[in-house]
């Protein structure tokens, strides 16, 4: 899985030392990424069903729903950390599992090392050199003002400077597309605050971004389009406006309403 | 003084030359041993952490239950093998310090690649998404998870160390307790003991004590520091 696709994408991950990338530029070699009818199911008892939706490059897509929606199922589907038991889920790339994809977890793990060492793992584990690593890791810290805690050891810092890191080192393995579970649903509001501009100077880089959220305000910052899933079904997809002004399916009305009154 | 302890003392303090040379060898014989425990036993520990295949939990409940295999019953087997009549006789191992080294991995291994496995598994259920979503398999992840779960394993290292320096059937049976080529601290306090010549066995009862003493202090000490350092 995966493992003859990664030299292929060697051209994309760029390691000069330049932050901006040829590619964002260009378009996206991996996107749009199709679900065709696409379900999960264990035991039988169906978690996410016939869903069918493009997730096309360059957008912010906020995925909202209730809790047991399936919205992390839904991440994980097409991030590629379990199959479709049913239907099918297409890169553009025809690959499985592009490499240029990276997730933020709701709570990340972070290896017991060094901020630095942190970054530099997963460049370690698509083959880049000792060298190409050590710029791509200055590069990163640089970037995320991460310079002073690089010494650091990761497990040590504080929850927005850890989901920082996190979202650090997603970026370092040069995603086209990086998907977000509820990053900031253990953080207060100013680290919130960061957090949501790191996601949108991502995109402003050109990085396709899928994000869950709870938080309305922020689905509402954040999102282009929206995707509404309940009980593990896509009720509602499409630009984000006509969906807060006036959603079409009563059940994501209903979301919204309880929204109001809360 | 010539009670036992004031002969003890002066042993240690002149740093007898036979003393010495026991005290030597035991922890050439115990740290050899160790080693190829936790070069063979940390990864496969991990594996077994990692890996399903039919009769795994039974590999797990045999590995648990060697933990507690009795020295001299390691002892026995070891010298079956080695011993003229059985398969590996034409090595001459046997009352070599060689054989003692075999002896005591065959004890240690099972409580290296127990605790590993234990240790791995542990972390594994935490990691098993954030590494897979990185792009690290099954495979590459063992590695990983021994580096992560170093101070947990350096416990289980140290037990393991415990075990072979305090034990005496294994390398009494294997090595033979010769003076000078097969006498290590736990089987010379057997024989001196025997014998009644008290001096000697006390001053090895005293340091090895103060090994275990010692050895247990710096575990300590590392699991503090590392968990301060890295959480």
């Amino acid at each position: 899985m995966g493992a003859g696709t990664s030299g292929m994408r060697g051209d994309t991950i760029s390691t000069e030392g330049t932050p901006m990338r040829a590619l964002r530029d260009t378009g996206s070699a991996i996107l749009p990424l199709r679900l065709d009818s696409a379900g999960f199911a264990i035991d039988g008892k169906p978690l996410l069903s016939t869903l069918t939706l493009s997730i096309a490059p360059g957008r912010r897509l906020i995925v909202m729903g209730a809790n047991g929606a399936g919205k992390s199922l839904f991440l994980r589907l097409c991030h590629g950390l379990i199959e479709p038991t049913s239907g099918r889920r297409f890169w553009a790339d025809g690959t499985t599992r592009p490499d240029a994809q990276a997730m933020v977890f709701q709570r990340p793990v972070l290896l017991r090392r060094s901020v630095a060492a942190n970054l530099d793992y997963p460049l370690k584990l698509r083959g880049m050199s000792r060298g190409a690593r050590r710029d791509a890791v200055a590069t990163t810290l640089q970037r995320f003002g991460l310079e002073p805690l690089a010494d650091r050891p990761a497990r040590l810092l504080s929850g927005g400077e850890q989901q920082r890191l996190a979202l650090a080192r997603a970026w370092a393995m040069r995603p086209e597309v990086l998907f977000l579970d509820e990053p900031c649903s253990a953080l207060d509001p100013s680290a919130t605050r960061i957090i949501e501009e790191m996601i949108e100077s991502f995109a402003a880089e050109g990085i396709t971004i899928v994000m869950t959220t709870h938080d309305l305000g922020q689905a509402r910052r954040l999102a282009q389009d929206v995707a509404f899933l309940h009980r593990g079904r896509l009720i509602e997809h499409g630009p984000a406006a006509p969906f807060f002004a006036g959603p079409q399916a009563p059940e994501a009305r209903a979301f919204l309403a309880g929204d109001l009154i809360w | 003084m010539d009670g036992p302890f004031g002969i003890a003392l002066g042993l240690i303090t002149s740093a007898d030359a036979a003393l010495m040379q026991i005290i030597g060898l035991s922890l050439r014989v115990t740290l050899t041993a160790v080693l190829i425990a936790c070069v063979l036993g940390l990864p496969l520990g991990a594996g077994l952490a990692l890996a399903r295949f039919p009769g795994r939990a039974a590999v797990i409940v045999m590995f648990n239950a060697l933990m507690g295999l009795p020295p001299v019953v390691a002892g026995l087997l070891v010298y079956l093998l080695l011993s003229r009549s059985g398969p590996f006789g034409d090595l001459g191992l046997l009352f070599t310090p060689t054989a003692m080294v075999i002896a005591q991995t065959l004890l240690i291994l099972p409580i290296v690649i127990s605790l590993t496995r234990s240790v791995v598994e542990d972390l594994w259920v935490e990691y098993r998404e954030q590494l897979r979503s990185l792009g690290a398999g099954r495979l590459r992840a063992v590695p990983t998870l021994l580096w992560d779960g170093r101070v947990s394993l350096l416990t289980g290292v140290l037990a393991g160390f415990g075990r072979a320096s305090a034990e005496v059937g294994a390398v009494l049976i294997v090595g033979g307790n010769i003076a000078g080529h097969t006498r290590t601290m736990t089987t010379a306090i057997t024989l001196e003991t025997a014998r009644g010549s008290l001096g000697l066995a006390v001053a090895l009862g005293i340091i090895l004590m103060a090994l275990t003493l010692t050895l247990n202090a710096l575990a300590w000490g590392a699991g503090q520091w590392a968990r301060g350092r890295l959480g």
